[in-house]
């Protein structure tokens, strides 16, 4: 009885306390809200007609794709952003042969040391390095780039929310504002150095526009629109961010048909062994 | 304990026979899942769940064991490492993915085990001490959730463990101190790291232990069922081996195939984003929300946006952080007084009309929270949390101690051999065959 009398007086302490002094005047301020409108950014990102090659439980890489957005990678996106988890002998993942990927990886200058005196410099690259960063430190970084640091894009595919499709649509994000949004929202306005792109979080982004129609020329022929690019780039930093992603699929597909059998021989022994125990129409006699 | 009517272990080879006399483990396991512990035949589904959970504790112990060999407990590597284990480790993305969502199953199962509580009433005598060994089970895993979320050493681990510590922050006058003893500093950083580190792993075996001690204090009542009617005779009940095995078994199987699609196909689906960022003190994520399993208290605690003052004067008697680190502890807490707080002799909600509207209400009311917990911190939400959170403490706290005094309950089943075959000879002898056996009406009013 104590206990009762205890609990229901705790109980209407709190929600009193929580109904008076926390719901009340937050209910005053919803009712009146004071707060002003602004420019949303567009949360519904976009996909590529058809998809990706990788989506879906059966999905799979198009190495030909990724080989082109390695490409892309590396003409215009390595200026600024580092691949830092993924190393050069990866590479051969996405169907570059041995000495491809050691000819590669000697095409990167990384940082190394004098073999003779120790100290600090740059040599060639071997396979089993990692992808160099462009800037020595983020003081460098932000001192390039107008106080914006660039991120590394090993992990930008699954650190953004929808984060495929996010690339895909910053990448051909930078467009006019929509007249009408900017009306309904005074304080818009993008600052110099700034660049607008509709899927960034924040409106106004630091990097500029990157894929223009023709920046890089396909060895396979490929015609380098800003669309095909943003699609390569997006399919070869899904990659790099996961490249178990298509042997994860292909082993789920195996371990749940295996599951499924076990689960459906386990219920067939269930229904023997219970044959006795549960009562059924016309049975009476059960134990 | 046992029924009289239990199989009693009879070793059969030599070495069984030699084992039996030295070191009884098989007897042991023969009494305590296997045919020698009989069990209500009349079990439904929502009884799996305690086995599923024993399940993903092993689960999550195998699996956190071969990650620790492959990772490292330091701010400037552990980020890192995880994608060591994700790229170069043999399947160790298998072994990250599935640690990380039999988390998130594990506590499926679990609250689905709690809601069974809830429903049925399996805290009420001759069952409490099973109930309270259960609650502690729930605090040491979310401990240890908590902690193990912060090794991968991203953003939402980062500033998850600074919003979860600096709660303690909020106690008056020893707070701060205490914030600053816990974390090893003034926030997260590689000392907090090392020792969660350190506590995650301690702490499964921790729970391991309560696991024994909750299995133990069930075998002395037995397990409750469906109907609330206690055993009677051999009739109510089955083996556990192989009746329940096999149930439990083909069960395991399905929810299993549900664990690896999820796994296989949506391994992220159930994460946040942020925290494939590494760790940076110096950049706040714009929303800080724990993992989903969290959010009905994180919304409790999210709810208390106003200061206790007196009116008028501004005198601030209770800061609203301190209220709500109140409230969310209190809202877990109070389970612990469930056993006394719901009083109705009746255990099962199928025979209690007016708790089992309350009870939907209150699952509907827990709904929300999920929800809300992982909303953003703006209105129309603030105020649903409010509402939501003021329900969860009136249910507990008012209506269930009001509803065990004025309800009617309905006719109780003679006994679970009745309620499974429809008759059982044993009640034909008594007058009233439906009415309720003693003990189970309704006590007066006090």
């Amino acid at each position: 009885m104590t206990i009762r009398l205890g609990g229901i007086l705790f109980g209407l302490a709190i929600t009193g306390v929580l109904l008076l002094w926390s719901l009340l005047p937050g209910a005053l301020n919803f009712a009146f809200p004071t707060k002003p409108d602004y420019y949303a950014f567009q949360e519904k990102n976009i996909a590529p007609e058809g998809g990706f090659s990788f989506d879906g439980p059966l999905g799979k890489w198009d190495t030909q794709q990724l080989q082109r957005g390695y490409q892309v990678y590396k003409e215009v996106c390595s200026a600024c952003h580092s691949l830092k988890f993924v190393a050069f002998r990866n590479l051969q993942e996405i169907g570059f042969t041995e000495p491809e990927v050691r000819a590669e990886a000697a095409s990167w200058e990384v940082p190394g040391i004098d073999p003779k005196d120790g100290s600090a410099i740059k040599r060639p690259g071997i396979p089993t390095d990692q992808f160099p960063s462009p800037y020595a430190n983020e003081v460098e970084a932000r001192a390039f780039n107008n106080n914006a640091l660039p991120p590394d894009l090993t992990l930008i595919t699954k650190a953004r929310k929808d984060g495929v499709h996010y690339v895909y649509s910053l990448m051909q994000g930078y467009n006019e504002p929509d007249p009408e949004d900017v009306a309904k929202s005074p304080d818009f306005e993008t600052p110099p150095g700034l660049y607008f792109n509709e899927y960034f979080y924040n409106i106004n982004i630091a990097m500029p526009p990157q894929l223009l129609d023709g920046i890089v020329t396909y060895s396979d022929g490929t015609e380098a629109t800003t669309e095909q690019m943003a699609q390569d780039i997006t399919a070869f930093l899904t990659w790099a961010g996961e490249p178990s992603l298509i042997k994860r699929k292909q082993t789920g597909w195996f371990v749940i048909g295996f599951l499924l059998f076990a689960t459906f021989l386990g219920f067939m022994s269930y229904k023997t062994v219970w044959a006795t125990k549960k009562p059924k129409k016309g049975s009476p006699d059960l134990v | 304990m046992s029924f009289a009517w239990a199989n009693s272990y009879e070793p059969k080879t030599d070495l069984t026979k030699w084992l039996d006399e030295k070191l009884p483990v098989p007897r042991l396991v023969y009494n305590a899942i296997g045919a020698g512990y009989p069990v209500p035949r009349n079990l439904n589904y929502m009884w799996n769940f305690g086995v599923l959970a024993g399940f993903f504790l092993m689960f999550q112990i195998i699996t956190g064991i071969i990650l620790a060999m492959h990772y490292a407990a330091n701010t400037d590597v552990a980020f890192g490492q995880i994608e060591h284990i994700m790229r170069n480790v043999n399947y160790g993305w298998l072994m990250k993915y599935a640690h990380a969502n039999g988390a998130s199953f594990f506590f499926m199962v679990i609250y689905l085990h709690i809601f069974r509580g809830f429903y049925y009433s399996s805290y009420k005598a001759p069952r409490e001490m099973i109930w309270l060994l259960g609650v502690v089970i729930f605090l040491l895993m979310m401990a240890t959730a908590f902690m193990g979320y912060v090794l991968p050493w991203g953003q939402m681990s980062f500033w998850g463990a600074k919003v979860i510590t600096g709660l303690f922050g909020a106690i008056p006058f020893i707070g701060e101190p205490l914030q600053v003893w816990l974390v090893g500093g003034y926030a997260p950083n590689n000392s907090t790291l090392n020792r969660f580190f350190s506590l995650h792993f301690l702490m499964p075996f921790v729970i391991l232990g309560a696991v024994i001690l909750h299995i133990w204090a069930l075998h002395i009542p037995g397990s409750s069922n469906p109907t609330g009617v206690e055993v009677k005779k051999e009739s109510d009940t089955v083996p556990f081996h192989p009746y329940y095995t096999a149930k439990d078994g083909w069960f395991l199987g399905l929810v299993l195939s549900l664990f690896a699609f999820v796994v296989f196909f949506a391994p992220n689906a159930l994460g946040h984003a942020e925290n494939w960022i590494e760790a940076n003190p110096l950049s706040t994520p714009a929303l800080i929300v724990p993992e989903w399993y969290f959010y009905p208290f994180y919304a409790i605690l999210r709810a208390f946006t106003g200061d206790l003052t007196i009116p008028f004067t501004g005198i601030v008697l209770i800061e609203a952080k301190l209220l709500g680190v109140i409230a969310m502890f209190g809202s877990i807490l109070l389970w612990f007084f469930l056993p006394w707080l719901d009083k109705s002799p009746v255990r099962s909600g199928s025979y209690r009309p007016l708790f089992r509207i309350f009870f939907w209400i209150f699952v509907v009311d827990m709904a929300a929270l999920f929800y809300l917990g992982g909303a953003k911190a703006e209105e129309p939400f603030i105020v649903m949390s409010q509402i939501a959170t003021a329900w969860y403490f009136l249910h507990f706290l008012v209506i269930l101690p009001i509803i065990s005094q004025i309800e009617v309950p309905k006719a109780l089943p003679f006994s679970i051999t009745e309620a499974v075959l429809g008759k059982d000879e044993g009640s034909s002898k008594s007058a009233t065959p439906s009415a309720p056996p003693a003990g189970a009406m309704p006590e007066p009013a006090e």
